[in-house]
């Protein structure tokens, strides 16, 4: 079957999707898009988060069925999303198609210090600046599934607690055992945009 | 496999009344690790996502009317003062993304013995509504389960809502497992108070094929209760009812040894979780009887 998804604000299309196919292969296998991750594809880990019209879930569990039509960002979209946050149509992309990151661009996507990038490519999201400057990233496997969870928790909750930070990350596996550092990057991030609010 | 992609709950009846074999999915939590595993093939995918009422919940007189697929965290989020039990329930399953898809329908549905949502069902009082082209059947939640992950649907029916009984006392909630998050459990309880009354219920989770009630733990405590005028007199429960009702509740298990856990080990812990949600709901009954007094 045909799939039709917005997929970090520009509308994608899939071929020839296998009925019980995750919205998670499509997105890697199918949109060239392997940000997201595949591990344990029984919604365990957390490495596949994505938002769906917003929502954070697993992509693994989602069938790419139901998310025809729908909007989802992933991490190669996040910073842009992250940029467009306060716009009128956050994450949704404009009728003009000039907000959104393209796939061209979200394939090409890679993490780089803030500045350093070129004009059509992204910079990085506050939480993924973070996440370096924190050194809450060690072999990156779970990191793309933790930003899309702790952005999000920066959006609804700009001041977490402690608690908080656990409880959103709760399902999210990292298994360099580096939770320290990841809780000191969300607070980092906090902390920052707090000082922006300022 | 086909996708069927029903837009309205008529369209969904329909389309289970032709295809009684399609699997109903909403959250995916369930259907989606099977399909991923290889451990199912339906030969229909039923996608009721796009049925916007079963998302719905209506609050009335007596119940809750709680859609299907209404998220926990939005039973977690709005519900809490009504459903106590079930909101503290939904806030042990999983973690945010699983509880941002997955619904009491589907707890329902697969009706697994360890499901989150059963014991602070049966606690509470509730009935599934179950609903086919044929009509709807009102069916008590007592009689839904019906051995390990079966229940009593029919296979054109599919369940639109679930009635809870609005909390009128305290009820909480407990879950054994080996840490906070994404856990199934290894054993659980679910308690409520019930004032008006004069009578309290239980649900037992995960040490037995399915979820079930302890009957004669219920019907002792509130004998004891009722003889003691302990809901008159707001005393604190005599220790050797706590204990009775405790060993009561261990003895309706009928748990089986497996990786999570052992049978011994399953029945201790439910007989530990009985006697300690039991005190927990009986303070704060006891707490909003001083309150309401002092007030007065």
């Amino acid at each position: 079957m045909r799939v039709t998804i917005t997929v970090n604000g520009r509308p994608q299309e899939a071929d020839d999707v296998w009925e019980g196919e995750s919205l998670l292969y499509v997105l890697r296998e199918r949109m060239g898009l392997p940000g997201s991750k595949n591990a344990c594809e029984q919604g365990e880990c957390g490495s596949c988060t994505v938002r769906l019209d917003g929502v954070p879930v697993c992509s693994c569990l989602v069938a790419a069925g139901q998310a025809e039509g729908r909007e989802v960002v992933t991490v190669e979209g996040l910073a842009d999303y992250a940029r467009h946050r306060e716009d009128a149509h956050p994450g949704t992309g404009c009728a003009a198609g000039t907000c959104g990151t393209s796939l061209d661009a979200a394939q090409r996507w890679q993490a780089g210090p803030t500045g350093a990038r070129s004009a059509d490519s992204a910079e990085l999201s506050p939480i993924q600046q973070a996440f370096i400057d924190a050194g809450a990233v060690q072999c990156g496997f779970c990191t793309p599934g933790l930003l899309v969870a702790a952005d999000e928790l920066l959006e609804t909750r700009p001041s977490p607690s402690d608690q908080d930070i656990r409880e959103a990350l709760s399902g999210n596996l990292c298994r360099c055992t580096g939770y320290e550092k990841i809780l000191d990057a969300v607070r980092l991030a906090a902390a920052r945009q707090e000082e922006a609010v300022r | 496999m086909d996708f069927l992609r029903p837009a309205s709950w008529e369209e969904a009846l329909a389309a289970k009344a032709a295809h009684p074999t399609a699997v109903p999915i909403a959250g995916g939590t369930d259907v989606m690790v099977e399909i991923n595993f290889d451990h199912r093939r339906p030969e229909y995918l039923l996608d009721l996502n796009r049925v916007g009422e079963l998302a719905a919940w209506e609050v009335g007189q007596d119940t809750v009317r709680l859609g299907a697929s209404v998220p926990y965290s939005a039973i977690m989020e709005h519900l809490r003062a009504e459903l106590p039990g079930l909101a503290l329930a939904s806030h042990t399953v999983a973690s945010p993304q699983i509880r941002n898809r997955g619904g009491v329908g589907g707890n329902l549905g697969t009706a697994s013995p360890a499901g989150d949502a059963h014991p602070a069902l049966l606690a509470a009082g509730a009935e599934v509504e179950a609903v086919s082209v044929r009509g709807t059947r009102m069916i008590p939640v007592d009689a839904f389960y019906t051995g390990v992950k079966r229940n009593a649907l029919a296979p054109d029916e599919l369940i639109r809502a679930v009635h809870v009984k609005k909390a009128d006392g305290p009820q909480q909630y407990s879950k054994v497992g080996t840490r906070n998050a994404m856990v199934i459990a290894v054993c659980a309880f679910g308690i409520a108070l019930h004032p008006e009354t004069r009578t309290v219920r239980t649900g037992i989770g995960s040490a037995a094929p399915t979820p079930v009630r302890a009957k004669e733990a219920e019907e002792f405590l509130n004998a004891a209760l009722e003889e003691g005028g302990f809901w008159e007199n707001g005393r604190i429960i005599t220790p050797s009812v706590a204990k009775r009702f405790a060993q009561l509740v261990a003895g309706a298990c009928n748990p089986i040894d497996d990786v999570r856990g052992t049978a011994a080990y399953r029945r201790h812990a439910v007989g530990i979780m009985a006697r300690r949600t039991l005190g927990w709901t009986w303070e704060q009954y006891r707490g909003t009887r001083r309150t309401l007094e002092g007030a007065a």
